[in-house]
């Protein structure tokens, strides 16, 4: 196991060094500048202002002293948010995503996977009908759409909980958007654990199990619920990031200071370096998930480990 | 002003003692007015702000955080007129040498005196090219000595023309006669940062734990993209009049997201109000829906340098076939005016005769137009075609589709919008790769000139392209005259050449629009500028 993680590892180095040039060379090209505005700044103000921030070199040296400096550990100084360093911004903000992240994953997996599991059980019941027409409507209403209502039935009609706001994640100011988070992946691991369950259930060794006379208990706990899993798992890596991803627009509407926030104003103010340093970081998390996957799927499945 | 803080704060003491609600009974406060218990105003504050230095920021945002952190020589009361702040009378005979006798009871939040040296290292520091203030122009535009010289690094910081007379007196000399630069002193970018702050802090100098400043607050959290919160200074020289206990102010660029969140109760004041639920909102909550008159204009402007727009026959057209009365009243509806002016009638002192072809109606104007186009050699065999670009808002789309159907219907002219992210925007507008486009500027002070100066030549460059000898010689009159009556006949000669020119259409005046508590009480309703400070402001009990 140690030299599969070991090998994943080294695998990671090229990859994120032609992400860091890459997307380095891509934002320069992009138009715009990170300290263009309104009124056209006088030549010699401008020129201040780029010797300042190291853009009156030329981009090559640019590129070759900013991967110096990240292999130190240092992503620069905000082109945008002078006051702070885009280390600072990113280790205020991450906490705050994978916070509502987290919650919003654990949320979706053991709900989904219960009422996913149920549905199974009583098959073609009316409690499988509600639950499968239930998770439909999740798939298919989009968070852009779903947090808005929920804003509007629970904030300014019902007053529960706030519109919006973080206040260093009190839990009432996390509800409304874990949910609208969560909603999709609720519905999507509900229908992957109903579908896979009913297969195990319907397969040779259940019957077996079965025949033996063992308590239908024990034998959906014991034999059924782990190879039932497998697909869960599968799905788990991407709805991990999809999370993480997704959550630019929950951050966005709620006003969550997260990464998913920063990621945006940081492209919208052309700020070079906070758009370099939470791409590093997004495609550092990246591998790092899918790698935590692909362990966990050699867990689970002995065909993978053996 | 000053009456009414110390009348609410006795209020509130007595409140405190009485430890019963207490009626106000001066003629200042309205009757019947009753404090809340708790003292805590939120406003919605726009975008992030990227930084709360003024030597290092140029937007709105962070002058509504820093006016409330810093304060600089005067300041503005509800109407806009200029008051004291740390300079407690000033002095100029030739409105070149200022000389501002500042006020000896004002202290740093650290408890340092505020004097003199302090107004001489920050002004030195805005100029210094290695701070690179992006409104380092700002100093050269009051033609403070030097200024200039010092941006271009061409002299040290130290020949700024600005000394330190004695501990409570700062001097400051200027090239030319300027008798609106006291005015000028109100703005974000001359405030006054403290030194041995800054050099022992660096940029980090405004985190919370190792700000200090001359303000009524000083900050107490700062938690980028969601909320700064201020506390009070309580070494403000007025301190024992300022009422809040507590100020937040949150980042929400989404103006729908901030009205649902004004709706369910957790702002007082909105920054702005979503154009398309103002007819609602006006309906369903018509005592929060405040508007007042904004020193902003809004307008299109033309390349001079690119066909069509080389010919000033076609800007006049274009210009001339804008139907304002619609998009101010029918289409916006807030209580906007058309524009025929690139500076905005609420300027005090500003009221121009209006262009010729102001004073037609729009019929006559758009005959006028065609008729203009015609001689240009457009006709319904050869129309004209243009693309007009705007950065990306539904609001500008909405205006650009109004405004695209006027010049179809009236003119036959074939208009294709486009539509760009704001950065890329700004960029294509620089390299003068544009037709038409959308524009719009707020007044940095009260003054004509803080609107006309943005058509003179050297601030166009790479801009709207519009140069013009002539226009820049009135600037430069304008400067330089000390008759003040001269100065107002010389902006009405620049707005007249304008409408001649016609680099660019004006459109509408803007009006500023929030959603506002009527908790709220000392709100400046007839600022024009929109400056508010929380120290004037208090909640009323409901």
């Amino acid at each position: 196991m140690f030299k599969f993680i070991f090998k994943r590892i080294l695998e990671a180095i090229p990859t994120m060094l032609i992400l860091i040039t890459v997307s380095f060379f891509l934002m320069r090209f992009a138009p715009g500048n990170p300290f263009s505005s309104e009124r056209t700044l006088p030549p010699q103000v401008m020129e201040n202002i780029n010797a300042k921030y190291g853009l009156d070199k030329p981009v090559f040296v640019q590129y070759t002293t900013y991967l110096g400096n990240v292999l130190q550990g240092d992503l620069g100084p905000s082109f945008k948010y002078k006051d702070f360093t885009v280390n600072e911004l990113v280790a205020d903000a991450l906490p705050v995503s994978a916070k509502i992240g987290v919650v919003a994953f654990v949320f979706s997996l053991i709900f989904g996977v219960s009422v996913g599991t149920l549905a199974a059980l009583r098959q073609n019941s009316w409690l499988d009908y509600a639950v499968m027409s239930t998770a439909m409507l999740g798939i298919v209403m989009p968070s852009f759409v779903l947090a808005p209502v929920l804003i509007y039935i629970f904030s300014i009609g019902l007053g529960w909980f706030p519109a919006g706001g973080w206040m260093d994640g009190s839990w009432h100011y996390m509800v409304l958007p874990v949910l609208a988070m969560a909603m999709m992946y609720v519905a999507t691991f509900a229908r992957i654990t109903r579908g896979s369950m009913i297969e195990v259930l319907n397969s040779n060794f259940i019957r077996t199990a079965r025949a033996k006379g063992l308590s239908y208990r024990y034998i959906v706990l014991k034999h059924a619920l782990k190879p039932a899993m497998l697909p869960v798992v599968s799905y788990m890596g991407p709805a991990f990031v999809g999370i993480i991803t997704g959550s630019v627009v929950i951050e966005t509407i709620f006003g969550l200071p997260g990464i998913g926030k920063l990621f945006v104003n940081a492209a919208f103010n052309r700020d070079y370096s906070l758009v370099m340093g939470v791409t590093i970081l997004i495609g550092f998390l990246f591998i790092l998930f899918n790698a935590i996957v692909d362990i966990l799927l050699a867990y689970v499945d002995p065909k993978i480990r053996y | 002003m000053h009456f009414k803080r110390s009348l609410l704060s006795t209020a509130l003491l007595t409140t405190a003692l009485m430890g019963a609600s207490f009626v106000a009974q001066a003629a200042v406060v309205p009757e019947g007015v009753i404090l809340a218990a708790k003292q805590e105003l939120v406003r919605g504050n726009g975008t992030e702000v990227a930084s709360l230095d003024p030597h290092k920021t140029e937007g709105v945002p962070e002058s509504h955080v820093i006016r409330d952190l810093l304060e600089g020589l005067v300041n503005q009361d509800a109407n806009g007129k200029t008051i004291p702040g740390m300079a407690e009378s000033w002095e100029t005979t030739d409105n070149k040498t200022f000389i501002f006798h500042l006020r000896k009871d004002a202290k740093w939040s650290n408890g340092d005196p505020v004097t003199a040296h302090d107004f001489v290292y920050s002004f030195q520091r805005a100029v210094d090219p290695s701070t690179a203030s992006p409104y380092s122009w700002y100093y050269e535009m009051t033609t403070m000595v030097n200024a200039s010289e010092i941006i271009a690094g061409k002299k040290d910081k130290s020949t700024l023309g600005v000394k330190a007379l004695d501990d409570f007196t700062f001097e400051v000399k200027l090239q030319n006669a300027l008798p609106y630069f006291v005015m000028m002193m109100g703005h974000t970018t001359v405030k006054p940062v403290h030194k041995a702050t800054v050099e022992k802090f660096g940029d980090k100098w405004t985190k919370p734990e190792n700000f200090v400043g001359n303000g009524a607050f000083v900050v107490s959290k700062w938690v980028v993209n969601e909320r700064i919160e201020l506390t009070p200074n309580k070494h403000y020289w007025d301190n024992k009049n300022t009422v809040l206990t507590k100020v937040t102010f949150l980042p929400i660029e989404n103006q729908v997201a901030e009205m649902n969140r004004f709706l369910s109760g957790e702002l007082h004041m909105t920054n702005e109000l979503p154009n398309e639920h103002f007819r609602r909102l006006k309906k369903k909550y018509p005592e929060s829906v405040a508007i007042k008159g904004n020193l902003c204009t809004y307008y299109y402007s033309f390349n001079t340098k690119k066909p069509p727009f080389d010919d000033v026959r076609v800007r006049k057209a274009v210009s001339y076939a804008i139907d304002r009365n619609i998009i101010a009243n029918a289409i916006l509806g807030q209580g906007q005016k058309p524009a025929y002016f690139l500076t905005p009638e609420i300027v005090a002192n500003f009221s121009p005769e209006l262009p010729a072809y102001g004073k037609l109606s729009q019929k006559e104007r758009n005959a006028q137009a065609k008729q203009l186009l015609e001689e240009a050699g457009y006709n319904q065999a050869n129309p004209l075609k243009f693309t007009l670009l705007y950065n990306t808002s539904e609001n500008h789309k909405k205006l650009a589709v109004a405004i695209g159907s006027m010049w179809k219907k009236n003119l036959g002219v074939e208009v294709v919008l486009e539509n760009q992210e704001w950065k890329t925007y700004l960029d294509t507008k620089k390299q003068g790769d544009f037709e038409a486009a959308r524009a719009g500027w707020c007044g940095d002070y009260n003054e004509a000139s803080t609107f006309t100066s943005l058509m003179e030549g050297k601030n166009t460059t790479g801009g709207i392209h519009y140069q013009s000898a002539a226009y820049d010689k009135l600037i430069k009159d304008a400067i330089e005259t000390t008759d003040e009556a001269k100065r107002q006949q010389l902006y009405y000669a620049q707005e007249a050449l304008l409408a001649e020119d016609m680099p660019l259409a004006p459109i509408y005046q803007y009006v500023k629009a929030r959603l506002l508590s009527p908790a709220v009480g000392g709100y400046a309703a007839n600022n024009a500028e929109d400056k508010l400070y929380s120290k004037d402001m208090y909640i009323i009990a409901q």
